[in-house]
Formats: structure tokens, C-alpha cells, sequence
């Protein structure tokens, strides 16, 4: 009888937990990060510093934007990326408009190329993960090359 | 010798077979507890450790479930059931648009079939991992099967045939794929008194050429056995009777294996000599590129005479209704298990060809010659069992064969033919297979015995329970009991193969840059709804986790509404489900860059909710929408969106 109540309670609370998760408030994501316990806040390094986790260990980005490269990245992007990003507005993943005053170049390339370990491994993917309601980041097996225009594509949006 | 037995490759046999099940078989319940004396480390045999991978995959055929179920040795891991003549609700096989033109026939759409024997594509006699075959019995079919992806990729059916049961033989490079048939019947076919067979029946042979790079079929020629019944096709009945087999068929001492030369038979179909039969077949074929298949109607085949074309099949006496016809690595020996002789006997292929170059025949039936048994017979295992069915050898000079009325699969030796060791089976072995054991190279590790019947070995499941597979291994002198594992449907004969045959060919995801679809939706701006008068076409993307249009408004009752559903993922094990409520076929279950087709066609107004059925993400649950369905002449207009997207009118 107490095992039956048990069950029941727990499949309340679940059912509970999936009927709200695609109504989270976006504040509570965005929220102050003051608020985050203190071992998340000893994790954060400077995202401008922080190269991710994965293939890529440095890139060099042109004076100017190589628009061959970025035209081709757009391409990319519109046939791999664009069903979860749109370019610069928040969908189901961030927008990448801006994205290079905010992370590495390195960062974009790993995030791309290597999400499985960078939701598990980089504090500031891990964060974002939990901020888009744990929709994780599909690998869309982009070659590193791809990776790179699309990179490239982002620096003109 | 090396020659001869590279010519004797050249020639290849038509063997005829039949399951009667023999019921007193039953009798061996008496020995159930029987754990078939496990001994202490049959366990760390079998253990495959959790993360790790087995040695082999083993094709089990699917019997009257109509599928292949592939596994793996030697832990009896149930790795996958491939979809073949029978649909598949939870794969949405047969119900999506792009499959059911694989099960169109002559006959219209057939949901089912009975399928008995698979083989595995070869080249030089080894197996190579490209294809599996494999027989569609009650509506004479051949299938082949991708092991890039373990798709049904064909499905070729067979004309002139009463019961497509006696196949597929390969030859050694997969030129041809040969079917036997398991009933005469009139060819062309036409109403006759049933007990006009001796004059009306006949049976076809038919060799299906292989296309060497993509695999696909095509039935080169036929060879139209005598007018004499179903004398050779069944070989068991050479006494043309029609009713009561289990009686009259087996009175005679000696039955018939048929051996064609298939090069001859070339040489004459080049001299045209083959005669343009009128037929009706169907051939389906699946594309990963358009990821759908088509069906076409074959009007025709080419037909041989033996009677009309000399040297083209000699009959070999064999004793008491023939069932296995089995070739050993070296070539050889035939195998040949008559079911109701006491004995196994081995037909000499060296001696075969000396007897038909001195002419050592004992008449002939319909102008194909038989051969004298003395002049052919190589040798006899006396007395090793009862109800010899199949052979399979280990590629050390070691046969083994299974019996079924006493159930056990019993070693010997070839050339002597001392019987080496017997081991009991639970219960009534059918077929048994050693991976490669029919080809040229077996990789004799293991043998598995395919049991007929249950009873107790399992769990009880009501009347009804599943078959029982049993692995032995065969590395030493005596055979070693390891695992009992159950099988889907009634699996007759199987084939194995060492994993690294397929494993680094096997395919991860389809590319979508070279989805062909018709109705792919490459990205999701391309996501529309389209009405054509009654039919609305939806083009609809998904990835983890949304549809998109994921809100479809202007749907009336009366529409065929077809949901063309493209996966956008491009990383491997991410397939998406697509069920919408009320549909009254199945769901979709779409791979990464695959597009697939479901037809809804909704009965009532209302607001019809549609989800993903296959758990992709955290936000799986959340991977879902509606359709709105207002009634038939409505002016609703047709509008699609997705989240807070403006719709799209």
C-alpha cells in the first residue's frame, strides 16, 4: 500500500516536471549569478580566454572578413544549423550574432565540432545547457573546415 | 585437383526440400530437465562484457514471422529484426509510402511471408559482408539485404513457382542467386484437374543474376524441369503423388538431386536457345538516395529445356526423400541427407564428372540422364542417427550434421566417415549453422542448432513459446553445450559471419546533402504545406526537439493529408518518431537525413495532436503539435507555423 502511494507520488511529480519545462520563465535562466553556489563561480575562467574543449587549440582570424569563406559558411549554416539557431534572435539554441565578443573563436569551433563533451565538460557550455531547458546541442558532424567558414560566417552577422 | 574442384564449383546443385514435421519428435519432452551436461566454464565462453563487442553477427532466418533477426556470438544478443516480406508496424516497414512498393507482387500488396533460408553474398567462396539473401516462401520472392545498413534494399519475385523453398544457393562469387521451387504447378499457370500433374505440373529453376557492384537481381533464365510431376523439385516424391505424402511419397528407395551446369546453361542462352515465356512478377527496388522504393512489372522470362539442352542437368540417386544438399569446403563431396534413409551420403563431385564424360548412366527421365549411384556415390556415414537433415562443416575436415527425429547434431569425419561425436539437442534440431560452414572458409568456432520445438526450456509463455537456438563450440574434439538464447518467429536455416566483415562498413546516418527525396524538406525554410485539390502535402522537418511546422491549420475531412518528414540530424543514433493521433497505419521511425512518408487521412473535425515516439532528448516530450482538421468544404485557411513564428497562409 505504501510502495503503491510512493509510485503514484513519483509519477505525479514527473508528469509535473515535463508539463512545465517548456514554460520556464527565461528570467530564471538569465537570472543574477551572484546566485550560482560558490564552485560554479570558482569554475568560470574569462570566457574571451577560454578555448572549449575539443579539436581545435587555436585560430587565426583575417583583419578583415573573408566574405568567399563566410559565403560559404552561410551555406553551412542554413542547411546544418538554422533548424535550432536562428542568426540573431534566441530559438531553441542562442542566436550567433555577436558571438565573438562574447567567446573564443576556439570556443564557436569546439561547441561545433565537439558538443557531446563540451555540455559535459566546459563550464560555460555546461551553463548554457541548463539555461535552453537541457535542449542539447546536436552534432551535425561539420567537417573542421566547415566549421571554420561558419565561423567565419558569424563575423559578419 | 585443384582444377577439378574449382570446375566442380562450376556446377551447381538444386537442392529439394520439405519440413514435414514429424511429431513423434515429441517424445524427447521425456528428457526435460536435461541441462545437456554444462560443464563449469561454458559461462565465461559465452560472456561477452558489458561496452564490448561479440566475434560474430549470426543471420537467423525469421521462419513465418517473414523477417531476418540478426545477433551476436556467441553471447545471443538480439541485435536487430530487419524487416523483410513482412511489415513492420514499429519500424513503420510496409505502412510508410516508401516501403510498400518493396511488398508489391503479381498478387497485389502482401504484408507476410514465410522466410527460410539466408545467404550471405560471397566472393571466391569466402563470405564477404556485402549482402544477405534470403527466401520469401508462400508468394515466391527473393529478397537482399544491405549490411551497410541492414535495410531490405530488393525484393525480386520468383514467376513459375509453386513455393519459393529450395533457396537462395549462391554461387562462389554471387553471380547467381538460384531458387528451386517447393511445388510443381502449371506453367503458365491454368485450371486443370489437380490430378493432372503428371502431364500438367511442372517445376522452374530459377538463376537470378547478380549485379556485382550494387547487388541487384534480375532472373537471367529458368530452367524448366521435366513434365513429370514434381519429380525433382521435391525430390522426396518421385513417385508423382499428389495427397497423402507422408505415406506415399516415401516408398521409393531412391529420390533425385538434380546438379546444373551453370556455364552450360550460359552457353546456351547465348546460342538462343532459351524460349520467351510470358510472366508476371514484380521487382521492387529501394534507393538510399530517394530513401523509397519502386515496383516494376516483368513481363517475361527465358526459359531452358534440358530435354533440349544436353549436359545441362544430370540427376544423382540419393536414398529416401534427399532434404540438405550441402557442398564441402574443398568441393568435393555433396552431402545428401536422405530424411528417411538410416544412412548420409556423400556424392563425389571428381566421380560425377568422370561418370558423365563415360556416359555411366542408368536411363534417363524426360531426357535428363541418371547417373549410376555406384558410379557417383563417394561415401556413407552407416547408421549415424535418425532424420539426417543438414550439414555444415568446420573447414577442418569435420562435418556436422543435425537429425531431428533423434535430436542431435553428430560430428564426423569427411573422406572416412567415422562418426566423431554426437551431442543431444533441445529439442528436434532443424537446421545448424557454423559461420561461413557453406562456404569455401567456415570459421569453425562455433555450431548452432536451430530447434524445432520448446517445451520446457524456457520460462513457460502460455501455449505458445518461442524457438530455441542452442551454441555449441566446436574448437576441441568434442562438442561443448554453451547458451540456450530464444529466436524471433521459427527460424529454419541461418548464416554467420565474423563481425569485422561488416562492422567498419557499417553505415551511421545518411547524408542529407544527398537526400533525393522527392518530398525532402533540405532545411527548415523549406518547411511548407502544399494543398493539391483533396491531397495536402506537409513538408515537415524534425531535430531534437521540434517539428517544424509544428501548428498546421486548413486540414478538412476528406483530405489525404501526406506528413513528408525529413531528420535533419546528421550524427549517428539520433532517429526521431512521427505519430499522429488516428492514423491507421503506423508511426514513422525516420534515420538522420532521411526522409519518410506517412498517408493520414482524418475521419472527423477536431484539433489532432502529433509527437515524437522515439526518445531523443530531454525535450522528447516536448517534441510535438497539432493539426487542426475543420469539415469537409470548410474555408479555413491553410496556414502552418512554428513557436511563435507568424504562420504562413
Amino acid at each position: 500500500m505504501k510502495n503503491s502511494v510512493l509510485n503514484l507520488l513519483t509519477i505525479i511529480v514527473l508528469l509535473a516536471a515535463f508539463g512545465c519545462s517548456s514554460d520556464k520563465p527565461e528570467a530564471a535562466a538569465t537570472g543574477d549569478s551572484s546566485a550560482k553556489p560558490k564552485s560554479m563561480v570558482a569554475e568560470e575562467a574569462d570566457p574571451m580566454t577560454n578555448k572549449g574543449v575539443g579539436p581545435i587549440t587555436s585560430v587565426e582570424l583575417g583583419a578583415s572578413v573573408d566574405q568567399a569563406m563566410a559565403d560559404k559558411g552561410k551555406a553551412v549554416y542554413e542547411a546544418k544549423c538554422m533548424a535550432c539557431h536562428k542568426p540573431t534572435e534566441k530559438f531553441i539554441g542562442p542566436a550567433p550574432k555577436g558571438i565573438l565578443d562574447r567567446r573564443s573563436p576556439e570556443w564557436v569551433m569546439n561547441m561545433i565540432l565537439n558538443p557531446e563533451k563540451m555540455v559535459k565538460e566546459d563550464p560555460i557550455a555546461k551553463k548554457l545547457l541548463m539555461e535552453f531547458n537541457g535542449s542539447p546541442m546536436a552534432n551535425q558532424n561539420l567537417t573542421q573546415d566547415e566549421a571554420r567558414q561558419v565561423l567565419e560566417y558569424f563575423r559578419t552577422l | 585437383m585443384k582444377n577439378q574442384s574449382k570446375q566442380l564449383f562450376n556446377l551447381l546443385l538444386a537442392a529439394m526440400a520439405v519440413f514435414v514435421l514429424v511429431l513423434s519428435s515429441c517424445g524427447k519432452a521425456s528428457q526435460g530437465t536435461t541441462s545437456g551436461a554444462l560443464s563449469g566454464n561454458a559461462a565465461s565462453k559465452v560472456y561477452v562484457a558489458p561496452g564490448q563487442h561479440d566475434e560474430f553477427y549470426a543471420f537467423m532466418s525469421g521462419g513465418f514471422s517473414g523477417q531476418i533477426a540478426a545477433y551476436g556470438l556467441p553471447s545471443g544478443r538480439l541485435l536487430k529484426v530487419i524487416p523483410t516480406f513482412s511489415v513492420d508496424p514499429e519500424k513503420g516497414y510496409g505502412f510508410n509510402e516508401e516501403t510498400k512498393p518493396l511488398l508489391n507482387t503479381s498478387h497485389g500488396f502482401i504484408p507476410w511471408d514465410d522466410a527460410h533460408h539466408p545467404a550471405l553474398s560471397q566472393t571466391n567462396g569466402e563470405t564477404d559482408g556485402r549482402w544477405i539473401f534470403i527466401n520469401g516462401n508462400n508468394t515466391p520472392r527473393l529478397a537482399r539485404i544491405d549490411l551497410t545498413t541492414f535495410e531490405t534494399a530488393e525484393i525480386l519475385e520468383i514467376p513459375n513457382s509453386g513455393g519459393n523453398h529450395s533457396s537462395p544457393y549462391l554461387t562462389q562469387n554471387t553471380e547467381y542467386v538460384v531458387a528451386g521451387t517447393r511445388f510443381s504447378v502449371p506453367i503458365p499457370q491454368k485450371d486443370v484437374a489437380i490430378s493432372s500433374y503428371a502431364e500438367n505440373f511442372k517445376g522452374a529453376l530459377s538463376f537470378v543474376k547478380v549485379e556485382p557492384t550494387t547487388g541487384r537481381m534480375n532472373i537471367e533464365f529458368q530452367v524448366l524441369m521435366p513434365s513429370h510431376g514434381w519429380t525433382f523439385f521435391t525430390s522426396y516424391n518421385s513417385e508423382m503423388k499428389n495427397s497423402l505424402l507422408e505415406v506415399n511419397a516415401s516408398q521409393n528407395d531412391k529420390d533425385f538431386v538434380a546438379a546444373v551446369n551453370w556455364k552450360k546453361a550460359e552457353e546456351y542462352l547465348k546460342a538462343g536457345k532459351a524460349k520467351d515465356f510470358p510472366a508476371n512478377y514484380m521487382h521492387n527496388v529501394y534507393s538510399d538516395e530517394t530513401h523509397s522504393a519502386t515496383s516494376t512489372a516483368m513481363k517475361s522470362v527465358k526459359v531452358l529445356i534440358p530435354s533440349e539442352c544436353p549436359g545441362l542437368v544430370y540427376l544423382l540417386p540419393t536414398p529416401k526423400s534427399p532434404h540438405g544438399v550441402d557442398v564441402d569446403p574443398t568441393g568435393e563431396y555433396i552431402v545428401c541427407s536422405g530424411k528417411l534413409s538410416a544412412d548420409i551420403t556423400a556424392h563425389s563431385f571428381p566421380k560425377m564428372l568422370k561418370a558423365i564424360e563415360n556416359k555411366e548412366f542408368d536411363g534417363d527421365i524426360s531426357g535428363v540422364p541418371i547417373i549410376k549411384f555406384e558410379s557417383v556415390l563417394g561415401g556413407t556415414v552407416k547408421e549415424p542417427g535418425l532424420g539426417p537433415l543438414h550439414t555444415e562443416f568446420d573447414g577442418k575436415g569435420n562435418a556436422y550434421t543435425s537429425f531431428f527425429i533423434s535430436s542431435e547434431i553428430v560430428k564426423w569425419k569427411v573422406g572416412t566417415w567415422e562418426v566423431i561425436d554426437r551431442q543431444p539437442t533441445y529439442y528436434s534440431i532443424g537446421h545448424l549453422m557454423v559461420p561461413g560452414g557453406n562456404s569455401m572458409k567456415p570459421e569453425g568456432k562455433y555450431v548452432v542448432a536451430l530447434n524445432k520445438i520448446t517445451k520446457d526450456r524456457y520460462l513457460p509463455t502460455g501455449p505458445e513459446l518461442t524457438q530455441s537456438a542452442q551454441l555449441y563450440s566446436i574448437d576441441g574434439d568434442k562438442m561443448e553445450l554453451l547458451l540456450d538464447f530464444p529466436t524471433i518467429g521459427e527460424p529454419h536455416y541461418a548464416q554467420g559471419i565474423s563481425a569485422e566483415k561488416i562492422k567498419p562498413k557499417s553505415k551511421q546516418f545518411y547524408k542529407l546533402s544527398e537526400n533525393k527525396h522527392p518530398y525532402v524538406t533540405p532545411t527548415e525554410k523549406d518547411a511548407k504545406v502544399v494543398r493539391e485539390g483533396n491531397n495536402v502535402h506537409v513538408y515537415m522537418t524534425m531535430i531534437r526537439s521540434h517539428f517544424n511546422p509544428d501548428n498546421i491549420e486548413g486540414i478538412r475531412v476528406g483530405d489525404k493529408v501526406y506528413f513528408h518528414v525529413t531528420n535533419l540530424e546528421q550524427d549517428y543514433d539520433v532517429p526521431h518518431g512521427f505519430a499522429v493521433m488516428g492514423a491507421t497505419n503506423a508511426e514513422l521511425l525516420i534515420m538522420p537525413g532521411q526522409t519518410e512518408t506517412l498517408l493520414w487521412e482524418p475521419k472527423k473535425e477536431g484539433v489532432y495532436p502529433m509527437y515524437c515516439t522515439d526518445f531523443c532528448s530531454a525535450l522528447h516530450q516536448e517534441m510535438q503539435g497539432y493539426v487542426r482538421v475543420s469539415p469537409a468544404g470548410s474555408a479555413t485557411a491553410l496556414r502552418w507555423w512554428l513557436g511563435d513564428e507568424k504562420p504562413v497562409q
